[in-house]
Formats: structure tokens, sequence, C-alpha cells
């Protein structure tokens, strides 16, 4: 397996060899599944939606509705005015939507069309919402995209009514699977704070099978909420990459103010969302969250032996490495190889510090690098995991390394977007699927008189 | 189990007018054994239908060039295409004598990831420094470009980047423009590839040919190793296997596709292009075969045996088929008792929906609902339609190629085949050289044929027809399994595989038994659901 990669270090200079990123489409279009009722919509030629979508249900084994402009050379050529209208009027008649949301593709950005005055052209049913988001391919990424679909639910559709503050919390969750959001939601539950969390996919890409098909499941954030969220006190940005422009557009068009927070995933990141939630609700922490992060601790020390002191890669998006990088250090890891394929200085300062302060200095940092990049330096000085998504498959078996799947896309594994990587239980899965790597490891190499029942 | 009218009104009765119009010419309900019917194919999707359709750039890349191992495919455009064809169409290659796994990319991504600054400023300079760190780093045999939707747009010239390229490393890059918006699903980029594999690959290899009955199978993918079962059969009968195109494929089969006999096609609509142009070129000939299923397979066996003026040929074939279906049929029994009486939709690419109903019959079940997504009219109603079928202008923006026959290697079809004239004239009477029927053929009265199909189809023939398993991609499997249907995928298999030939047709077998028979089907409600027997209430 990849016997072709070069032996020796070798630096590529344009490109991706091995990306790990994508485009921003595929992002917006999973942040408008997390309001209620929505049927995201691909402004461009079909394609890009039919690999959306076949992505997304792939990652989620769950089904990914959306509909496409579905351009042909003329659109391309003339403007794409014409199928967006007519995909409007199509879509409220034939799907009944309560929100439409569109995103444009790198074909409709390099036109140049002009979605929001198309939108202001159609008719829109009574009651009915279409709201936008530029997500050209060509910038940022995957994540990119779900920021700017995050920022137009807010433009599109938050308001401040001018009236008295509500005691209530925004939660903006970031690119995470519903199953960390609804532990998000949990914790936030047991602390007894209102909140509206958006988007919120739980209930849409995790809904139950019970041989009753709803086009629009039941989960979602309501057009209701969102557009109350201006009248909040506050909101948790989670992930500087995916929420903080959300959070900041909230912060300047009604007032509601911004508090820019990692995703929960570790035990200090979850510490600070607790905290974060227990200073702006004014609540106190209930004893069953002191319970759950002393098990925490309580299994930190017991299993320390099977991971201090490993060199871990970790490449994912920002907003999931930067707290995983800080988890494993907590675990006494070395993450001595941070990547990312997502642009942003950002991502390299937080880590360094994150490292520096751990005191590991031989490490390799990267934003916008690529599993090519990875692997050359894995090949370089080789490490005892891998922590990423499931396109570090191929490097883990070229260089015998084993892989902890965590992050977007996992496509070659069961259950994980309805099992949490936040919060405390997060932090056990986290250390449950390290550890037994290791395990599985050591006893697949182990000699047979090393061979131990116990470990 | 068929459709009334009434039932199928009540389905359009969702649609505005205009697009109920363009619908009902993509629907067609097979009236009886003698009726002709024509079904609308390869026209427009409707924007704002929920289309299960693809782009030129997903035929070209993601079907045609993918599986080729030992090239390098660089995508020029903004990452995700690359990304999203990178490993996702499960196209099994392996090292061989050929082609050394130093020389193996299959497990690679290549994109030239544009950014803003490029798409204002045109991307060739980027893409030629892309193509010159690729061949330093990889050394490959040969390149593919291939542009996505912007670069038609900004008009970079991949054309003559390639061909710089070709002058500076010494070997072949090939360019192909099949950005996204071409044409109107992923079928225009299956003909762009195969125009350009035939112009500027096929025939300039050197090599003889090798052994005796030589064949090529073209279409085939090899999609969880299917192409694999193929050789084997035909490996076994006696057959050489000059290449599989594109399943685990490697450049130096393709320059020698012309030394072959005989061309065997497995999917029509990706590749007949090649099929019809081979013929012109080198006369050679071609025969439609399926070998999806233990009878199609059977049949399809027999007329590639009868091809060939062997009798030794003829008889080892009904040996190794005898031995085959043997070794088969005792394990089958147990999964046909389940499946016999069941009826399935097959909604899928532009020849296998037809392919299926083969082995799905060899299984007892029916096939009551069965569509492709970019299929032509003749896929469904046989190439005599196709001089009635009239091009529209998105059909016009895909270049045909016009050949002439070569002047050192065309040979007439019956000396390919080493036959007489008169004999190869009185086989083409026995054996459908040049010739696909079409899936409507295969369809019986009341079974509904439905072109480009969209999720509110889909969604309200489910309901009406209530089909015990379901056939599709990924796209429409969770939707359907939401729907109390078991659904499986004939895209990727759902990870399992072969499904062609002898081995092919067990595993699926199996496959299909079990998405039908998982114990949890039968606890879909919660205990607490049913009523009470004391005639109460539901809890929830
Ligand atoms: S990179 Fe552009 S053309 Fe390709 S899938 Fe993404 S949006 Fe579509
Ligand atoms: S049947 Fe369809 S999906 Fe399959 S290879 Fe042919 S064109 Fe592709």
């Amino acid at each position: 397996m990849l016997e072709c990669m070069p032996k020796q270090q070798v630096e590529h200079t344009v490109g991706k060899i091995n990306p790990a990123k994508t485009c921003q489409p595929i992002g917006a279009m999973y942040a408008s599944l997390g309001i209620h009722g929505c049927l995201p919509h691909s402004h461009g030629s079909q394609g890009c939606c039919a690999y959306h979508r076949m992505h997304l249900s792939r990652h989620f084994r769950d089904a990914v509705l959306a509909t496409s402009s579905s351009f042909t050379e003329g659109a391309s050529v003339f403007g794409g005015a014409a199928n967006l209208k007519t995909s409007i009027k199509n879509v409220f008649e034939i799907y009944q939507p309560e929100v439409m949301a569109v995103h444009t593709t790198c074909l409709s950005e390099t036109i140049g069309d002009d979605v929001p005055t198309m939108i202001r052209q159609s008719e829109v049913p009574e009651g009915k919402y279409v709201i936008h988001a530029n997500t050209p391919s060509y910038k940022g990424s995957h994540v990119t995209g779900f920021s700017n679909m995050c920022k137009a639910m807010v433009t599109y559709l938050a308001q401040y009514d001018g009236g008295m503050r509500k005691e209530r919390v925004n939660i903006l969750p970031g690119f995470v699977n519903p199953g960390d959001m609804r532990e998000m939601k949990r914790i936030a539950q047991e602390m007894g704070v209102d909140f509206i969390m958006y988007p919120d996919t739980t209930d849409v890409l995790d809904s139950p099978l019970t041989s009753k098909y709803e086009m629009y499941p039941k989960g979602g954030a309501t057009v209701a909420q969102i557009k109350d969220s201006g009248n909040s006190k506050a909101t948790l940005s989670l992930g500087a990459w995916s929420s903080d422009a959300a959070g900041v557009a909230l912060q300047e068009k009604c007032g509601v103010a911004c508090i820019p927070l990692h995703i929960p995933i570790g035990l200090k990141a979850t510490d600070e969302y607790i905290m974060a939630l227990r200073n702006t609700a004014g609540v106190k922490v209930p004893s069953t969250l002191t319970v759950e992060r002393g098990q925490v601790i309580d299994t930190l020390i017991d299993t320390h032996f099977h991971y201090q002191g490993k060199k871990v890669a970790v490449f994912g998006d920002p907003d999931t490495v930067v707290p995983l990088t800080e988890f494993l250090i907590t675990m006494g890891m070395k993450p001595v190889y941070v990547m990312t394929g997502t642009p942003g200085a950002a991502f390299e300062d937080q880590t360094c510090k994150m490292l520096d302060e751990a005191n590991i200095t031989e490490r390799k940092i990267k934003a916008e690098g690529d599993l090519f990049d990875l692997q050359m330096w894995i090949k370089e000085a080789k490490v005892d995991l891998l922590v990423g998504t499931s396109y570090g498959k191929y490097i883990a078996r070229a260089e015998d390394i084993p892989l902890v799947r965590v992050g977007f896309p996992i496509l070659d594994r069961a259950v994980h977007p309805l099992m949490p990587i936040v919060g405390y239980r997060g932090c056990l899965r986290l250390i449950e699927q390290i550890s037994n790597a290791l395990l599985d490891r050591r006893d697949r190499d182990s000699l047979d008189e090393d061979y131990e029942l116990v470990m | 189990m068929t459709i009334s009218d009434i039932e199928l009104e009540q389905m359009y009765s969702r649609y505005p007018d205009k697009v109920k119009k363009n619908r009902k010419k993509h629907i067609v309900v097979k009236e009886g054994p003698e009726a002709v019917q024509k079904i609308e194919a390869n026209t427009r999707t409707i924007p704002g239908i929920l289309t299960q359709r693809g782009c030129c750039y997903a035929g070209c890349k993601g079907v045609v060039l993918g599986p080729i191992k030992d090239m390098a495919h660089i995508v020029h455009g903004p990452v995700g295409c690359s990304y999203y064809a990178w490993g996702t169409r499960r196209n099994k290659a392996k090292a061989d004598e050929n082609t050394p796994p130093e020389k193996m990319f299959s497990t690679m991504a290549f994109t030239t990831d544009m950014q803003e600054s490029d798409i204002v400023f045109g991307g060739e300079k980027k893409l030629m420094t892309m193509i010159d760190e690729v061949v330093k780093i990889f050394h490959p045999r040969a390149i593919t470009i291939c542009a996505t939707c912007p670069i038609g747009l900004i008009g970079d010239d991949i054309g003559a980047v390639a061909k710089a390229a070709e002058a500076k490393h010494g070997i072949q890059v090939l360019s192909f423009n099949c950005e996204g918006y071409k044409g109107v699903s992923q079928s225009g980029g299956h003909h762009i590839a195969n125009n350009n594999l035939m112009e500027h690959v096929i025939g300039r290899g050197t090599r003889d040919k090798v052994g005796k009955h030589v064949v090529n199978i073209l279409g085939e993918y090899n999609i969880g190793g299917d192409g694999w079962e193929l050789e084997r059969i035909l490996k076994d009968i006696g057959y050489t296997v000059n290449c599989v195109l594109t399943g685990d494929s490697s450049y130096l089969d393709i320059q020698n596709l012309h030394a072959a006999q005989l061309n065997l096609v497995q999917c029509h609509r990706s590749i007949n292009y090649i099929a019809e142009m081979m013929e012109t070129k080198y006369g050679t000939p071609w025969l439609k075969v399926n070998f999806i299923g233990i009878e199609a397979t059977i049949e399809s066996l027999r007329q590639v045996a009868q091809c060939f003026d062997d009798e030794e040929l003829v008889q080892r074939t009904e040996e190794i088929i005898a031995r085959e279906v043997a070794r088969i049929t005792p394990s089958l029994e147990q999964y046909r008792k389940i499946c016999t009486g069941k009826t399935a939709f097959t909604l899928v690419g532009g020849s296998r929906s037809h392919h299926y109903q083969y082995l799905l019959r060899d299984l007892g079940m029916e096939v009551v609902v069965a569509g492709y997504e970019f299929a032509h009219r003749d896929d469904y109603e046989g190439r005599e339609v196709i001089p009635t079928i009239v091009a529209d202008a998105d059909q016009k923006n895909i270049p045909e190629l016009h050949l002439e026959p070569d002047k050192e290697l065309f040979e007439e079809g019956h000396i390919h085949l080493s036959m007489s004239q008169e004999k190869f004239e009185e086989l083409k009477k026995r054996v459908p050289l040049s010739y696909y029927g079409g899936m409507y053929k295969c369809m019986k009265e009341g079974q509904i044929m439905l072109d480009d199909f969209n999720h509110h189809e889909i969604e309200s023939l489910i309901e009406m027809l209530k089909p015990d398993i379901f056939f599709s991609g990924v796209r429409d499997k969770y939707v359907t399994h939401k729907m109390g249907v078991p659904a499986k995928q004939l895209h990727s298999y759902d990870y399992s595989g072969p499904y062609a030939g002898f081995s092919g047709a067990l595993v699926f077998a199996r496959d299909v038994t079990n998405a039908m028979t998982t114990p949890a089907w039968k606890m879909l409600d919660a205990p607490w659901d049913a009523p009470a027997a004391s005639g109460g209430a539901p809890d929830a």
C-alpha cells in the first residue's frame, strides 16, 4: 500500500496530494440540515450536490436530501437566475420545506451569480424562507462552508426585539456530529440552562427508524428559535473556524455577547464549556457533572501507562484538532505532528503555544497541509498512534501505525455519529479508543512468551 | 402488483404543470409484450428536482479514468471534486507483472486545489508546476488531467499545458475537458473519456495477440472484484483476457486494447463508444454481455464461445458452466427459498438495473420498478432506436469522434475471429454482435421504467408498491430504510462483492437474504407501542 510514496523527504509546493480538507458546499449542506424542516439547495451543476449528499450519507449513515439548480452549459454561460427561480418554485411545491437554504458552488461563484437578488426576485410562499450563503470552493474548506451557512442563519433570521434580554444562552456547537450536539445539550439541560442550539442536527441525522418515514424529521432548530436567538443574553460560539463568524454576526446585529470557546473536546475544553454556561446563565453545576468529571480523572490515573509518553500524529478539522491536541497533552501523550487541511495561521499559533507549554519541542505543525505532508513526516520519524479521519487509513497501513478515527469524515466505521467525543463522556470514549488501539497493538506485536492476560 | 392510473396521477399531482408534463415522458408503464413505448432520456434534469444524477466529471474521472491504476490522475480545480472521487467507487486494483507496487496510484488523490487568486489569474502555471512535481516525486507512466466546473469558465487551456508537459517529461499527458456542467449527467463524461482514450492511447501499444481466443472486457470496473471473477471464469475456459477496461487496468494494457479478437461489453452506457469506434477503426467485433446472474452468465459465455470457430472451446465452456453451477447450487438453494416471490426496485447506473433483473430472477424475485440515472434511449429501448434519437443542444456539446479504418491494423470481423466470411455471416444470425436490446424488453406488463428518477417518485412508488427490497445507491439507501424497506447499494455493493459471475451470484444471494431477514426488521415497534391486550391505547 502506497509503495509509490518517495522514500526520502521531498516537498511539493502546489496543489494537494491526498487532501485533508474538502470544499465549502458540503459544510453548508450539513449546517442547513440543522434547521428544522430545511431543504438544502445547491446552486450549480448537480454533480456537486450528488457528491456532497453521497459523502454526508456515508459518514452519517442516514438520509441526506438536497436539491440542485442542475446547471448545464447554458446556465453556465448566461447565469443561473432562471434555474434558481425554477428551483425555488419547484422545491416549495413538491417538497414543501419550511426553509430552503441555498449555497453556491464553485461554478455559480465563478460566473458571479448574485444569489440574494435572485432570491428577492423569486416567489417564496407566505411564511416560508429562503436563506443563502456564498460558499466558493476555492476558498477555505468544508469548515468555512459550515461557518458561512451558520452566519447566514443569523443574518437572514435572527432578530432582536429591543426588549429585556431573555435569561437564555445560544449555543453554536460547531462542525460536530449529532451525537456531540446531543451531549452538549444534555450537559446544558443537566445544569438547568435555558438555551437555543443551532445548527442542531440531532433527531435529523441520528433519527430513529420507526417504519414511518418523514422527509423532515422532528429535529433541527426551528426558525422561531433562530429568530429568537437575537434576544438571548449571550452566545457560546464553539470552535473559531466553524462558529465565530455567526457568533460575531449575532453580536453585531442583535447585541448578543459572543463568548468564543473551543468545541468541548477533552477535559479542559469541557471544563471551560461548563464554566461558561455556569457564569452566563448564573446556575450551579450539579453534582452529577462533578461525578462525571471525577470519573474522567479516575480513568486517566488508572490508564495512563497505556498511552503516556507515546508519540501521536493528529489531523482533521482545526476546531476538532486544537482541543484534541490539548486533551492528548492532558493524557500525557506527545502530539508531535499536528495538521489540518483548512487554512488559518491561528491554527499554527494555538497548537504551537500548547505544545510549547507541554515542552514538546520536536514537532511539526501545519495548517493547510495534506496527507502527503503528514506521511512524509511520519516516514522521517515514526509515531505510535495516528488520530484522524478515515483517510488516515492508507497511512496507517503503509506505515504500520494504529489509527483512532476521530472527526469528519469517517466512512469505514460504525456508530460514530451517535457517540459523542465531547464532554466528559467524550473524554472517556477517547481514552477508551486510544487505550484499546494501543493495547490491541501490543497484543498483536507481542511474542508468545510476552502475551499476557492482564494489561 | 401493478399500479393504477389513479395511483400514478396521485404521484404526479404534487408536480407543478410544467414538471408533470416533463416527467410523464420519462416514466413508462409497460403495456404488454407487443407494445412499443418510447421513453425520454438523456435530457436536462429539472432544476430543483431531487435528482440522483451526477455530473460530467463524475462520469469521466469518477467512472472511466479513475480505475486506471498506474496513471496519476490530476484533477484541475478546487479541492472538492478530487476529494469525492478518491477511493469512493471501490474499484479494486492490485500490482501484477505489468505494474509493480511503486507504480500503483489507485489510493492517491492529486488536485491543483485552486484558490481564489488562481481563479482570477488563471491556473495553468500552477497545473504545470503540479505536473512537474508529480513526475519528479512519483514517476508515473502517464498522467491524466481532468477539468472541473470553474476551469472551463476561466478558460485555462489544459490541452496546451498537457502538450507542453508531454514534451517536457516525455510521458503521455492526457487532458479531459469534462467540466461538470457539460451535458446533462455523468453520461457526457463517459463519452469524453472514451473519445480521448480512443484517440490518444488505444492502438499505441505494439503487443501481438497473446494466446488463443483473446478478448477484452469493456465497461467493467472491478467493483468489489467483479472483474477478477470474470477473468477467473474466462481464463478457466481458455480465453486470454487482454484488458479489462478500466477495472484494475494499466496504461500499458489500454495501449494494447486493439490486440484482442473480440470486445465483450459489460456496461453499455459507459463504454459503447469505444466498442463502436474500435469496430470502425480496427474491425474488432463486439458483443454485449451480461455477467450478472447465473442464467445471464451462462447465456453470455455460450454466446462468446460461439464467436470463435472452435468446438473444443464450446465444450470447455459447457464443462465450466456445469462445474460452476454444481458448485454454487446447493448453497444458493437456501437463499432462493427465502427470496422466491419477493419484489424489488432496481434504480442505478446506465446498465446495471437491467443486468440485475436476471440475477434477481435467478433468485425467484421480480423487478417491478427499474430505472437509470443517466441512460440514453437505447439503454432502455435497444439500439434499434438510435437512428430516431434527435440530438439536442446539450448532446451536441459533447464532441463526436469520426474515425476511419486504420491503414495497418484494420481487419474484417471474420479475420479477427479467425473464421471464414460465410461462417461469420452465419454467426451474426445466431449471436447478436454489435447489438444491445435494452431493458424494456426484459420488463413485463405493468412494470415501470423510470428515467432520471427522483426522490418524490421513489417515495411514492415505494409507498404504493411496497417492494421487499430496494436496490440503488447510498443516497437513497437510508431513506428507504426509514420507510421500512431493506436497501442494498448496487454502486458499492455495501462494501461486499463480487456480485458478478458464479461466485458473485452467491455472494449477492447471501447479502440480499441477510438484508431482508436481519432480525431487527421484526422489532421496529417498541413493545409498549403495541395496543395492550386489554384494549388500552399504546403508551407513546
Ligand atoms: S470543488 Fe466545486 S465543483 Fe467540485 S464538488 Fe466542490 S463545489 Fe463542486
Ligand atoms: S451501469 Fe452505470 S454505474 Fe455502472 S458502470 Fe455503467 S454507467 Fe457506471
